[in-house]
């Protein structure tokens, strides 16, 4: 892949709306993408291979956890500077973004919230060096946006739990130490369980042949009579709240990280339309690819200061689900919109491993589908301003 | 080892230069800083390398005003133990030797280091006036430094080779590349950051010296004119009537 000459557009001037330390946490998260992740992402992400010598690097930079307090390994950072982290990985890769997301706000974060005290401090430091890699077992097979449907279930069985089900589409399954799970108990309850690789019965084949998030592990859990010790139940929250709140977290950071993707698109068509000449002109001289440029900066800015606020919002502790999911939802289809757009201003080249476009533009097919598709966040919208629920029908 | 950085902003290499009053003022809206490359990847980083092979303590001295302290916070988040800031107009490069000399004066370092010259002004000469107010030997534009009891050994890149070039401690170097290579901070760095002390002194009595009359931007390049091979003669021409240069 060619240098990575990334500047990133600041239309507003939003940067005077950060502080001193969170404009150094990006620039520093920059800095280490540009040196250790821009040379070598295209090829892992061609091969479909997780670049696992970056875990060392993405823990050193404190994009594992790092809103969690210090005391558990965290950096204690606020939200903003979780939401930049995220922003700077995605402006590389959305895959590398996923894995540090899923660490952050779908293991750390539930063993955080919903953990007991020895739970946080066998699992939290660990996660945050990137010595142990986790993942979150919510979807289905058969139950993705309706997770509440799930079969995935665990029996008392006196001395520990016995688990079986299934889990599909989890980020960093094939790599991952440990697997926060959410199954129901016997009375249909919602519970989260902290299962360890190595626990007899519990396997994590690869899911293969994708052509999206390629430089990131995606697998399924299978729970064949796992045993689960009972110390490993997560036991201050319970029921499909539980999960929920951790993709509230998750969501926050994708809706930061589609800003990457899309100033990454935006960055290179800019680039790209001043210096290709057509008919003795840069192409940036044409009103078209000035109307693709002119909306794309016009959307980016937009969603910058969008998940600002919210941002602002998550500090204070008043962001609301609904308002998250308006974020995660308008982000995602702009970087989407903007990849497509930026593809064709790149013409022929667009196409090619040589720019991130069109790996940018397959990475977000699927973070338009994963942490709640783009129509149901539309409903969660919906709902929220109606206070009528449309996601059920009658099927008729 | 007591180590001193001389630390300095810098606009970030890709902001876009543009003056005001009359041409006689650098227009600052809109620029991002950044700490000297040159201050930053050679200076400091060989500073801390020094540290952690021969023990003592790195400190960064900066002659500015408040809006410096974000670069300086980066310094500290790379891994400098404490830092100073001399509250005074950077004005040019003898009022700025002539601060830091000041507060050397009473603060004895073993090593002061320098880029080798700021991005922006390209001066190359705070190391030197420091050397010459403290009456202290100077190595300038070095791209190597070793250290070996109160004996220092550098070596400099001159035409067609290296100088090498032996000193006792104290001494004040300018540091070009080869020198070490850049750090990016980590997350624990950045935090420890926070609770570091950064002192912030008055300014001692400075001379100014030297005054800017006019900034003036480089002329735009012109086009790139091909000539046939064939016809060497325009060519002659060209360079003779136009460019003027033969």
């Amino acid at each position: 892949m060619a240098t990575d000459r990334f500047q990133a557009p600041d239309y507003y001037l939003l940067d005077d709306l950060l502080t001193d330390e969170q404009k150094l946490v990006r620039d520093t998260v920059r800095a280490w993408v540009k040196k250790e992740v821009s040379p070598i992402i295209e090829d892992y992400s061609q091969r479909a291979e997780f670049p696992k010598q970056l875990i060392g690097g993405l823990a050193e930079i404190g994009a594992f956890g790092p809103y969690i307090p210090q005391e558990y390994g965290g950096a204690g950072l606020d939200q903003i500077s979780y939401g930049l982290i995220m922003q700077e990985l995605e402006r590389c890769d959305s895959g590398l973004r996923s894995t540090a997301s899923v660490q952050s706000s779908l293991v750390m974060y539930p063993i955080w919230k919903y953990g007991n005290e020895e739970q946080k401090k066998k699992y939290l430091p660990k996660l945050a060096t990137g010595e142990m890699i986790g993942c979150f077992g919510l979807t289905e097979p058969d139950h993705g946006s309706n997770p509440g449907g799930m079969v995935t279930h665990f029996k008392d069985a006196g001395s520990h739990y016995i688990l079986n089900g299934a889990k599909m589409w989890i980020t960093n399954a094939p790599i991952a130490d440990i697997a926060v799970v959410w199954a129901k108990n016997e009375q249909g309850r919602i519970h989260g369980l902290v299962v360890e690789r190595g626990m007899e019965g519990f396997t994590t084949p690869e899911t293969h042949g994708k052509w999206s998030l390629r430089a990131s592990a995606t697998g399924e859990l299978v729970f064949n009579n796992v045993k689960v010790p009972k110390e490993n139940l997560l036991p201050n929250k319970s029921g499909l709240g539980a999960p929920l709140g951790c993709l509230d977290s998750a969501r926050f950071g994708i809706a930061w990280g589609a800003i990457g993707a899309a100033m990454d698109c935006y960055d290179s068509s800019l680039r790209y339309s001043k210096e290709r000449i057509q008919f003795e002109v840069p192409i940036a001289s044409f009103q078209l690819t000035q109307k693709k440029l002119a909306e794309m900066i016009t959307e980016i800015t937009k969603a910058q200061f969008l998940t600002w606020r919210l941002g602002v919002l998550r500090n204070e502790g008043r962001a609301t689900t609904a308002q998250i999911s308006m974020a995660k939802r308008n982000n995602v289809h702009m970087a989407l919109t903007i990849a497509r757009e930026a593809r064709q201003i790149h013409g022929a080249m667009g196409i090619t491993g040589e720019y991130s476009l069109m790996r940018h533009m397959m990475n977000l097919e699927s973070v338009i589908t994963y942490e709640g598709t783009h129509d149901v966040h539309m409903l969660i919208t919906g709902m929220d301003v109606t206070g009528i629920s449309a996601f059920r029908n009658d099927g008729k | 080892m007591k180590l001193l950085v001389c630390i300095s902003k810098a606009p970030d290499t890709t902001s876009k230069i543009s003056f005001t009053e009359n041409n006689t003022k650098f227009n600052e809206a809109g620029v991002q800083y950044i700490i000297n490359p040159y201050d930053e990847w050679y200076a400091l980083v060989r500073a801390l390398e020094l540290k952690e092979t021969l023990g003592g303590t790195v400190t960064t001295i900066t002659v500015g005003k408040a809006d410096n302290e974000p670069t300086i916070r980066k310094a500290l988040a790379i891994g400098a133990d404490d830092a100073v800031r001399i509250d005074a107009e950077a004005s040019d490069a003898l009022a700025v030797a002539k601060q830091i000399a000041d507060y050397v004066k009473n603060n004895s370092y073993d090593i002061i280091f320098c880029g080798k010259e700021t991005i922006d002004y390209n001066g190359s000469q705070v190391g030197g006036m420091i050397a010459e107010l403290l009456d202290l030997s100077y190595v300038s534009l070095a791209s190597k430094l070793e250290v070996n009891g109160n004996t220092a050994t550098l070596e400099r890149d001159i035409q067609g080779g290296k100088e090498v070039v032996e000193t006792n401690i104290p001494f004040v170097v300018s540091c070009a590349k080869g020198m070490a290579e850049a750090r990016i901070p980590n997350m624990r760095g950045i935090m420890a950051a926070r609770t570091k002390p950064l002192q912030v002194l008055p300014g001692s009595e400075a001379p100014k010296l030297t005054e800017i009359v006019a900034y003036s931007l480089l002329p735009e390049k012109a086009g790139c004119k091909f000539i046939d091979a064939e016809n060497p003669g325009e060519l002659f021409q060209l360079l003779h009537n136009e460019a003027k240069v033969i």
